[in-house]
Formats: C-alpha cells, sequence, structure tokens
C-alpha cells in the first residue's frame, strides 16, 4: 500500500473504534464502497483483517523459499570449492563426500531461509522508520493497547476531505480526526 | 475485544508493557543483579587466567581432553533449546497458552546459545585465533576443514543464535512499541522508540509479520533438531567407545528438552513471584509446563534404557567395558546422581496436587537441571577416561579455575536476562491479547 507523498493536502481521516470487530466491519465496508488507500491499526494482529483488507502477497514465503535455496547452494559449493582447491587426503577418504556436507548445507539453508523473509517483511513495510505522520494523532499511542484505528488516505481516487469524513460518520465509530502531514523531517 | 474479555482482563494483558516503565521489585532485582555482576566478574578473571597462562590452568589432559568446558556447552545449549520448541512448536500447534512463556524462554534461549557458544572458543587453546573456523579469504591460504565437526558446530550455532535473536526480536517489535506509547520520559520514548523500528500496529504490517514470523517458527524447529543432533554427532566422529550409539541424536534433543524445560520452569516461576505475574503465568501454566517436563523426562529415560540395550544387544566388549565402568567405575557417582536426580523426583508430577504447587515444582525442575549436568558431565568423560588401550587409561578432575569459569559463567547467562527481565516486557503482551480475543479468557490466553 503506497501512502500518501507529503505534497497532498492531508495525510488521510482517522475514525477510531473501541472493538475489532467495528474495525473490520469499516474495512469491509470502505472497500466495498470503493476505497483502496487505506490502512488498519490494532494492538495485535486480527485472524480475519488480511482476507477484509485484500491482502494477497505471497512475496515472503517465497522470499524465504529463495533464501534456502541460495543458502544450500552457497553452502554446497563452498565445501566443494574448498575441498578441491586445498585437497587434504587422509586415510584415502574421499576428497568429495556428500555426508559431512550435508550438515553445514542445512544450517545455511535454514540460516538465509529465515534471513530472507525477515529482511524482506521489514523492507515491504518500510521499517524502520522514525516518524509517521500517524504518531501525530492524539491518543493514537492506544493503537498499542486497546482501540482500533481505520485510515483513508488522502491519495485515494475517491478521497474528498468532506465525502470521506461523511462516509466515516456512517461507519459509527468513536470518534474521527483529520491527519496531518507531520512537521517534523521524515 | 469479543465480549467475553472485560476491562479488568485487557488491564492485566497490558501489564507487561507497563513494567519496564514502572518496576515493581527494584530491591529484589538490584540484589539479583549484584550477585550476576560478581558471577560476571569472576568470569572475566577466569578467562583472563586462561589467556594468560592456556589451557593448563585446567584440569585436562590425555585421554580426557573434554572436560566441563563440553560438558557446559552440550548443557546450556540443551537449555536454550526448550525456549525455541516452546516458542516455535506450540505457535504452529496453535497453543495459545505459549503466549504467556514464549517471550522469556526466548530470552533465556539467547543468554544460553551465549554461554554455549563461548565455551568452545575459550577451549580451543588459542581462542584469540577462533575466527579462523569462519572461511573468509586469507593471505595464509588456509580454510576450515568442512569435515570436522568443529567447523560444523560453528555454523550450527551462529545459525541458530542468529536465527534466535531474529525470531525473539520480531516477536518482541510490537511490545517495545507498546512501551514506547506508554513511556513518560522523553529518554525512554526516545531508545524503546529506537528499539520498536516505527512499528505502529498497521494492519499491512501485521499480514506480512505474522508471515514473516510463522515462517521462522516453522524453520526453527527442525534447526533445533539439527543443532542438538549435530552436537551429538560431536562426539560420535570419534571412535570412542559409549559414543556410537544410535540413539545419541533423539537422545539429546530430548534430553535438551527435558532440561531446558526445567529451567523455563524456575524462571517462571521466579518472575511470577518477583513481578506479580500469577493473573497471566497461571496455575494452569505451571501445570502444563510440569506435564511437559514429565513427558520430555520420560522420553530421557527411554534414551538411557536404550542406550544400555544397545550396547548389551551389540555386544562390543569395549562397549560393554565402558558400561560397566558408567555404572560401577571410578565416576559411578555421576551415572547415579544422573539417574537420581533426573528421574527420581519427577515422578512427583504424576500428582496434580504436586503440579499446583510452586515450590515443589521449582525443586523438582531445579534437580532435573543438576540431573540433566550430571549426565552431560557423565557422557564426557566416563568414555574417555578408559581408552581401548590401557597405557591411554587416566583420570580427570576439573580444577578452581574450570569451576570458576563454570560459576561465572553463570553470570554472563544472568547478567543479561537480568537487564532483559528490568526493561523489556517479559510476557508478549499483544500475543496475550490476541489470544484472548480468540478464546475468551486470560486462563487458555
Amino acid at each position: 500500500m503506497r501512502e500518501p507523498s507529503p505534497d497532498t493536502e492531508v495525510f488521510g481521516i482517522l475514525a477510531e473504534f473501541n472493538k475489532p470487530e467495528a474495525l473490520i466491519a469499516a474495512v469491509k465496508a470502505a472497500r466495498k464502497s470503493g476505497f483502496r488507500a487505506l490502512d488498519a491499526y490494532s494492538p495485535y494482529p486480527l485472524e480475519e483483517m488480511p482476507e477484509a483488507l485484500g491482502f494477497r502477497e505471497e512475496t515472503i514465503p517465497w522470499l524465504s523459499l529463495i533464501g534456502g535455496i541460495l543458502g544450500a547452494g552457497t553452502a554446497y559449493g563452498l565445501q566443494l570449492w574448498t575441498n578441491y582447491a586445498y585437497p587434504i587426503e587422509i586415510g584415502g577418504r574421499p576428497i568429495f563426500a556428500w555426508q559431512p556436507f550435508m550438515l553445514i548445507t542445512f544450517e545455511l539453508a535454514v540460516l538465509f531461509a529465515v534471513l530472507f523473509p525477515i529482511t524482506g517483511m521489514l523492507l515491504l513495510n518500510r521499517l524502520p522508520r522514525l516518524h509517521h505522520p500517524i504518531f501525530d494523532v492524539e491518543d493514537f499511542h492506544l493503537a498499542s493497547s486497546d482501540k482500533f484505528f481505520l485510515v483513508l488516505f488522502s491519495n485515494d481516487a475517491r478521497f474528498d476531505r468532506r465525502r470521506t469524513s461523511h462516509f466515516l460518520e456512517g461507519l459509527k465509530p468513536v470518534r474521527i480526526a483529520v491527519v496531518e502531514h507531520t512537521e517534523e523531517p521524515e | 475485544m469479543s465480549d467475553m474479555a472485560t476491562e479488568r482482563d485487557i488491564r492485566i494483558a497490558n501489564k507487561p508493557a507497563r513494567i519496564p516503565l514502572r518496576f515493581p521489585a527494584p530491591r529484589t532485582w538490584w540484589l539479583c543483579f549484584a550477585v550476576s555482576l560478581c558471577l560476571l566478574i569472576l568470569f572475566f578473571v577466569a578467562a583472563t587466567v586462561l589467556l594468560l597462562e592456556g589451557i593448563g590452568v585446567w584440569g585436562l589432559n590425555i585421554p580426557v581432553n573434554w572436560g566441563l568446558a563440553i560438558t557446559n556447552y552440550i548443557w546450556f545449549l540443551g537449555i536454550g533449546h526448550a525456549g525455541t520448541l516452546i516458542s516455535a512448536m506450540l505457535l504452529m500447534l496453535g497453543a495459545h497458552w505459549r503466549n504467556s512463556l514464549n517471550r522469556f524462554a526466548e530470552a533465556m534461549t539467547l543468554c544460553a546459545v551465549v554461554c554455549a557458544g563461548l565455551y568452545p572458543i575459550l577451549h580451543l587453546g588459542r581462542p584469540w585465533f577462533f575466527y579462523w573456523i569462519a572461511p573468509y579469504p586469507n593471505t595464509m591460504t588456509i580454510s576450515p576443514q568442512f569435515k570436522s565437526p568443529l567447523s560444523w558446530d560453528f555454523f550450527a550455532v551462529l545459525t541458530y543464535l542468529t536465527v534466535s535473536i531474529l525470531f525473539w526480536y520480531i516477536g518482541i517489535i510490537p511490545d517495545l512499541a507498546s512501551v514506547r506509547d506508554r513511556a513518560r520520559t522523553r529518554t525512554a520514548q526516545v531508545l524503546y522508540g529506537l528499539a520498536a523500528l516505527g512499528w505502529r500496529g498497521s494492519a499491512w504490517h501485521w499480514a506480512r509479520w505474522r508471515q514473516a514470523y510463522r515462517i521462522t517458527a516453522v524453520i526453527a524447529v527442525p534447526l533445533v533438531v539439527s543443532v542438538h543432533s549435530e552436537v551429538s554427532l560431536l562426539l560420535a566422529a570419534g571412535p570412542i567407545p559409549g559414543w556410537t550409539s544410535t540413539v545419541f541424536p533423539p537422545y539429546f534433543v530430548l534430553g535438551a528438552a527435558f532440561s531446558g524445560f526445567a529451567v523455563v520452569l524456575m524462571i517462571a516461576i521466579a518472575l511470577r513471584h518477583m513481578l506479580g505475574l500469577a493473573d497471566l503465568v497461571t496455575a494452569r501454566h505451571l501445570d502444563l509446563l510440569a506435564r511437559f517436563l514429565l513427558a520430555t523426562g520420560l522420553m530421557t529415560a527411554y534414551g538411557y534404557w536404550v542406550e544400555v540395550f544397545d550396547t548389551l544387544y551389540g555386544g562390543d566388549l569395549q562397549d560393554v567395558e565402558t558400561l560397566l565402568d558408567r555404572v560401577t567405575g571410578s565416576y559411578a557417582y555421576t551415572y547415579w546422581s544422573a539417574v537420581i536426580f533426573n528421574f527420581v523426583p519427577l515422578q512427583l508430577l504424576w500428582f496434580s496436587r504436586v503440579r499446583a504447587s510452586p515450590t515443589i515444582l521449582f525443586l523438582v525442575a531445579l534437580s532435573v537441571t543438576i540431573g540433566m549436568w550430571f549426565e552431560r558431565y557423565m557422557l564426557v568423560v566416563t568414555s574417555l577416561y578408559r581408552d581401548y588401550l590401557v597405557s591411554s587409561w587416566g583420570s580427570y578432575a576439573p580444577s578452581f579455575w574450570e569451576w570458576s569459569l563454570y560459576a561465572g559463567m553463570l553470570g554472563v547467562f544472568l547478567t543479561p536476562f537480568l537487564l532483559f527481565v528490568r526493561f523489556l516486557p517479559v510476557i508478549s503482551a499483544f500475543e496475550v491479547k490476541e489470544a484472548l480475543r480468540e478464546t475468551g479468557d486470560l486462563e487458555h490466553a
């Protein structure tokens, strides 16, 4: 989800909810009425949210697979190359021995299969990030406690300050707030 | 929150995020921290003596050239495995009760792996060249011997440490954000804010986070099995009687889980008492941990039995000799200590009333921790002190500096762990809240 750039008028409009079910219903309603640029904030992952949000990414599982293959290949290749480049013959044992090579192959496959998706997760999420406009909203700190927030972004084609506010009112939130662009450098 | 979850439940679930900001037991904490700092100083002294004088300050010699260092390496690494198993395996099984335990169990893993990793390095003889085990381009035209267990060890421990750190860290990010949002002082806001990487609980973030977290969990379980199997192969790679039983890999992995669950149980009881977390780490959690301890204990006992059966069934003279040495030789006390400490008090856990008593549970877990240490010591020493030839028979007793290093290593374990307890959320608050929503009460969360 591409977030609004600082040259838009505002960042978006936020609605606060008390219950996760209300947030999920709100996300579904917003998507149903055509909003695509939106985000929801909750203190913990909500089982139904990815579906409600239309989240269908599979980048992270694929990254893990690619990482695993790369790791295994790197380890096996490294051991193969080393054993031929620096051959040590001990008691006539073969230079190429796949059995002892498998341990390091497995370990590096695991290492890369974990490093890739986690790095990918952070990059796709644009984290780490020092500041975000949403942090300037009063009471947003409750998003990590027990409140639920929906934001409709200003870069959505359907976004219009007055009409979007009106639409959000219809979802019966606790309150509505306009999220300004942050004044501090991003 | 679902309707069943009350305000009170939510307040309790938020508790872990409040603890770092207003620590409830500063005096107890400082006392523990002072002790662990003393131990840490002892570690630095013992390690300095070792570096200056060489490995001769230890009681090792031929034939017993693995002593306390390798014993403790296996012991610490094994303890660490329980953290990963509780966290990753139970996540995959959808056992919500894990959420009250996984955070500090994983922190325990990190501290234990650091201790485990230090031991082989200090054992190297010339520890300042430890990086020679890593494959890197160098002007000496040397390269690691990848067919050597030492090299496997390097990769296994390094991978395990990295994966454990990442798994723990991405798991703690949302709670760090929670602490940041509650922090009142500027310093705390900035420090927790930096550590939280700007997490804001976005639904898109959660969705990707969940994928990455679950993938890591799925991979971490076979990793644990591989790492401790590899440790058992360290022993099996040498032609030493008593180290070649095929039961070794599963025997080691289960023993690791057994000792680790014991330590997790002790930590759970201690933290619950110290921080007043009885609402989160409930009697049910202790009961379940005790059941796990009993189950893994019985599996470990099966390993003991198979080891004996295997030796007698195989009938190799030297192996039978080693078995006799274990049960009647000069180190028979280690074998019988292992059997008694590991399995006798354990039988108390069959009774539900015992499982409800934190004090008895703590003592049983302590006994298991000691018993498993004796087991590792017995496995290492009893096989080595009588080799095939009478000319290579010898004995071993750990020296003063080995014991000092052991005591000091407990400081290496405790110091970062206590810092974690003081400054970070010890229980995964957001996962407890998630489970609270799905199950409706804290008892199951």
